[in-house]
């Protein structure tokens, strides 16, 4: 038997190895060091080694066939590495079998048992631990009014909606009070508004319950609105591994900066601790990191329309424009920096502005502010 | 009627009518498909020595003669233990077989699954004479337990195919979720894939009773002595001369098989289908 | 060594572990394949090339080649196997086609009359032809109250009931596969087609037709297979003068407990069977016509 809360000497009951009970209080730290998994020639995971904090909200994020699922795969036990250490707190758990692992998993597709109602599903878990049938109905309903599905019990799953079969795959993921919940992609099938609400939900239902939680997406937007850190992957390993903020306002690289909203990359010639652009210093206020192949990074709300004499602090380039686009409450204007290439600039329309904005072939001037310019060393390949 | 002739019917705008030929040709040959079984039904009734359709006159002679032979009757409990055994046998060995082949990921599934559909492609005459000088030399010649080892034999490959394409469309993370949730495998199988695939091996079942229950070739060989199964003794009555009793006991065999089929129906459908 | 190498060697013998008991599952089924098909086939494989005086000798193969009658049985059974797959492609292919294209409904009506011969026994069903082929069977009586022939023609214990009784048996085969592929086929490409120019004929010759070779062959491989080794339908319904291999192969152990000949004879028709089936495997993967492989 391995160690739980050993540091913490929590009340704990079990049934076998699986905890019935643990208090919610002591959300597992996880640990994974030098995780590999090749298939063939392919590195589907290239020792990987992530901290995840106790109680912390961490975001795998990553295009398909970067790696993210099958680390997930990993923490959960389905997917067994070629070599690497995983630990739940101090237990190490890399050769455990996916039952004997204490995890909740949601799913992509939910996963529901079409045979059973939702009670049955939500209660499967606790019939596992051979939990009292009384017990097990009172903590289904509390499980179930958690997700806001209070009295669905006897529904059959045929009769949900998606969010509705959503949270019950949630509810029967907590039921059991695991300290680690793991979840691959949980809200792609559902459509866009709903996707939206049930974000919200979970960040909250996270805040409430305080479980250690990894979360797997390819959607940046839902990264960064529900993640405390996320770890940025690609090629299976982390390109970064940060908080929102931090991904966004300091990429480590080009496939960060590409992969975190959107931006444009000039390239730029190293002169001593400094960096020039078209033969003119790049004024910035971050340091400028160490490699040779440089690149400034454009982010389109951050470049602004330059309207008579710049600031002190910004980096003026001139352009010509190319397209302007009205996109509702913003407008999209695209130009081409002379000798250099053709960036996006994001603003958002007030009044009448948008008719005011220089029309396609007019010369145009882009500011980028000092605090605004960040230069980037590593392509992130 | 004459409106539909001249409806459109498919993507090409060819309409019905000029389709008819093809409509009148299919009901012939369907109705000719179905015909020769049901036509032994009304006629083991008949009172004649040749079998008339329609029967001028009815009578129960024949079943009678069937259920007052002994001989007819040990054939027929023969039969029916040998069908329900290897149905027993054949059953889970080739759920599990298929469960297996398809969870494993080693190099030799291919070959395994190609070994266990063999039964199927050699033919019946080889694996029975095969079967035959077998048993001869394990002296378990004529006896219940080869009878039934080789119609398991007939019947694994059905069975493997059936489960084997239920379970190819089965969403393996039903089970994984299971797992997650702290069902060891065997559990998780037990208690979520199987109810999952309950159609696909409810009719394996059946699959492996009938085709226990209707072999003649293999019985011919190894069924007889104290045990000659239903079909065996069928054939040598058929190569002789046209018995109708066997139009009584055919008839009792279709009735069987439907009423196999129906029930196949009540218990395999899912909870909730 | 650092704990992780340590891990590596536990997580391979874990990973072979798991993949070995999962493998194991198979293994009765295995062992039953084995046990009674594989070792006893081989077995006789070896029987075939022992003579009538207990050594080692080629005899039985040669009486195949020298003996007349033995050349006549592989002609039968080449002759009924090609006329019952060509015969159950011309009825099958456009009753599968007629099912494919109603709605779900009453393809699934039709799909059960189909698959009933599959239901009911072998026996009852060749059975049932011999007594509506006799001489004063159904057919028959019904035929010469319509007026289609003055005396009753013999329609059984000859080619022509054999062939009659083995269609039937064989037609399902055929059709699942065709109508399979058939339903398959999506209609999108009929329609492209269609918008294309191409009239309702060369729509179906040219778009539809081609789709749907896959699933005829796998039925007509299927049923021609099933017909070489076929021994019931033949025995009964040829009433002696239509001689299969199975037949031949038969009489020889009943009659003259020849083993050296049956076992030469089932050696050859098992060939042939393998033959037939690897010729086809190179046009069509075999393994999705019967559902295996990953």
């Amino acid at each position: 038997m391995h160690d739980r809360c050993g540091w913490q000497g929590c009340p704990q009951r079990f049934h076998g190895d699986l905890a019935v009970t643990n208090t919610l209080s002591d959300a597992l730290p996880i640990t994974v060091r030098n995780v590999t998994k090749t298939y063939g020639r392919v590195h589907a995971l290239d020792d990987v080694s992530l901290d995840v904090k106790s109680g912390e909200f961490l975001t795998l994020l990553g295009p398909s066939g970067s790696g993210k699922t099958t680390l997930l795969m990993v923490l959960a036990g389905f997917t067994r590495p070629d070599r690497g250490s995983l630990k739940f707190g101090d237990a190490e758990m890399i050769r455990q079998p996916p039952h004997l692992r204490d995890v909740g998993m949601v799913f992509q597709n939910y996963a529901l048992f079409p045979h059973m109602t939702v009670a049955g599903n939500v209660g499967y878990p606790l019939r596992l631990r051979r939990v009292p049938r009384p017990e097990i109905a009172e903590r289904v309903e509390k499980a179930l009014e958690t997700v806001q599905l209070a009295g669905y019990g006897e529904r059959r799953i045929d009769q949900l909606s998606g969010g509705q079969k959503q949270r019950v795959a949630l509810a029967r993921s907590i039921v059991f009070e695991p300290r680690i919940l793991l979840m691959d992609e949980p809200l792609s099938a559902l459509d866009k508004k709903l996707r939206d609400r049930m974000q919200i939900e979970l960040r909250q239902l996270h805040e409430k319950l305080g479980m250690t939680t990894v979360y797997v997406t390819h959607d940046q937007r839902e990264a960064l609105t529900m993640s405390d850190r996320i770890a940025v992957v690609n090629f299976g390993r982390i390109m970064q591994l940060a908080t929102p903020q931090q991904l966004y306002d300091q990429p480590d690289n080009k496939f960060v900066a590409d992969f975190i909203g959107e931006s444009t990359f000039l390239d730029v010639q190293r002169n001593g601790d400094t960096c020039l652009a078209f033969g003119a210093p790049i004024k910035t206020t971050r340091p400028v990191p160490p490699g040779d192949n440089l690149s400034l990074m454009m982010r389109p709300e951050r470049i602004h329309l330059i309207d008579g004499p710049p600031a002190p602090d910004d980096n003026v380039f001139e352009a010509t424009v190319s397209d302007l686009v009205y996109q509702g409450e913003s407008f999209l204007l695209y130009a081409h920096i002379a000798n250099g290439p053709e960036v996006a600039v994001r603003g958002a329309i007030r009044g009448d502005t948008y008719a005011s904005l220089p029309k396609p072939g007019a010369p145009v001037r882009l500011g980028l502010h000092a605090a605004d310019a960040v230069i980037i060393a590593d392509e992130g390949r | 009627m004459v409106n539909w002739l001249r409806r459109p019917a498919s993507e090409t705008q060819v309409t019905h009518g000029q389709r008819l030929w093809l409509y009148v040709f299919s009901v012939i040959i369907l109705i000719l498909l179905v015909i020769p079984t049901f036509i032994v039904i009304p006629m083991s009734f008949s009172d004649s020595q040749y079998l008339e359709f329609p029967p001028e006159t009815w009578s129960l002679r024949w079943y009678r003669h069937y259920f007052g032979s002994e001989e007819w009757m040990q054939a027929t409990r023969t039969s029916f233990m040998a069908a329900f055994l290897t149905m027993l046998v054949a059953t889970p060995i080739g759920v599990l077989a298929a469960y297996g082949l398809h969870a494993s990921k080693l190099p030799h599934v291919r070959a395994a699954f190609v070994l266990l559909i063999t039964p199927m492609m050699v033919p019946l005459v080889l694996v029975a004479i095969g079967a035959f000088y077998a048993y001869v030399k394990l002296q378990i010649l004529y006896t219940m337990t080869g009878l039934v080892l080789a119609h398991a034999l007939l019947a694994i490959p059905l069975v493997v195919i059936v489960t084997g394409a239920a379970l190819k469309g089965y969403d393996m993370n039903l089970e994984n979720a299971a797992r997650s949730l702290g069902a060891p495998r065997w559990k998780a199988f037990a208690t979520i894939t199987l109810p999952q695939i309950r159609f696909a091996v409810v009719t394996s079942a059946l699959l492996s009773f009938l085709t226990s229950f209707d072999e003649v070739v293999i019985a011919m060989f190894i069924s007889g002595g104290d045990n000659p199964t239903l079909t065996r003794n069928m054939f040598n009555a058929l190569r002789d001369q046209i018995d109708p009793t066997i139009a009584a006991i055919s008839t009792i065999m279709v009735l069987v098989t439907t009423l196999l089929m129906v029930l196949a129906q009540i218990f395999g459908k899912n909870k909730t289908g | 060594m650092s704990v992780t190498d340590m891990n590596a060697a536990g997580l391979r013998r874990d990973e072979h572990l798991e993949r070995l008991k999962l493998f194991g599952l198979s293994s009765p089924a295995l062992l039953l394949v084995m046990v009674i098909l594989v070792i006893p086939v081989g077995w006789l494989f070896y029987v075939s090339f022992i003579g009538a005086d207990g050594t080692f000798s080629l005899e039985n193969y040669e009486r195949m080649i020298t003996r007349k009658s033995y050349g006549r049985i592989f002609w039968t059974t080449f002759e009924v196997s090609l006329l019952t797959t060509g015969i159950c492609i011309l009825i099958g292919y456009p009753l599968a086609y007629f099912m494919a294209q109603l709605p779900p409904r009453l393809a699934n009506l039709c799909l059960i009359a189909v698959l009933l011969p599959f239901w009911t026994s072998l026996l009852v069903r060749t059975y049932a032809w011999l007594v509506l082929l006799q001489k004063n069977g159904l057919v028959n009586n019904w035929a010469i109250s319509l007026g289609l022939w003055d005396e009753p023609i013999k329609i059984v214990h000859n080619l022509n009931g054999t062939l009659i009784g083995m269609v039937h048996i064989m037609l399902p085969f055929l059709i699942l596969p065709t109508y399979g592929a058939m339903r398959a086929i999506d209609r999108d490409y009929i329609k492209a087609a269609a918008n294309l120019g191409a009239s309702p004929r060369r729509a179906f010759w040219t778009v539809f037709f081609p789709l749907s070779t896959p699933g005829l062959f796998a039925g007509a491989l299927m049923v021609f297979v099933l017909c070489l080794g076929f021994f019931v339908t033949p025995a009964v319904l040829g009433g002696g003068k239509v001689i299969m291999v199975s037949m031949k192969i038969v009489s020889n152990i009943e009659l003259f407990v020849n083993w050296g000949a049956a076992s030469a004879l089932g050696v050859v028709l098992l060939v042939l069977t393998a033959a037939v089936l690897w010729i086809a495997s190179r046009f069509v993967n075999l393994e999705r016509a019967t559902g295996g492989g990953h």
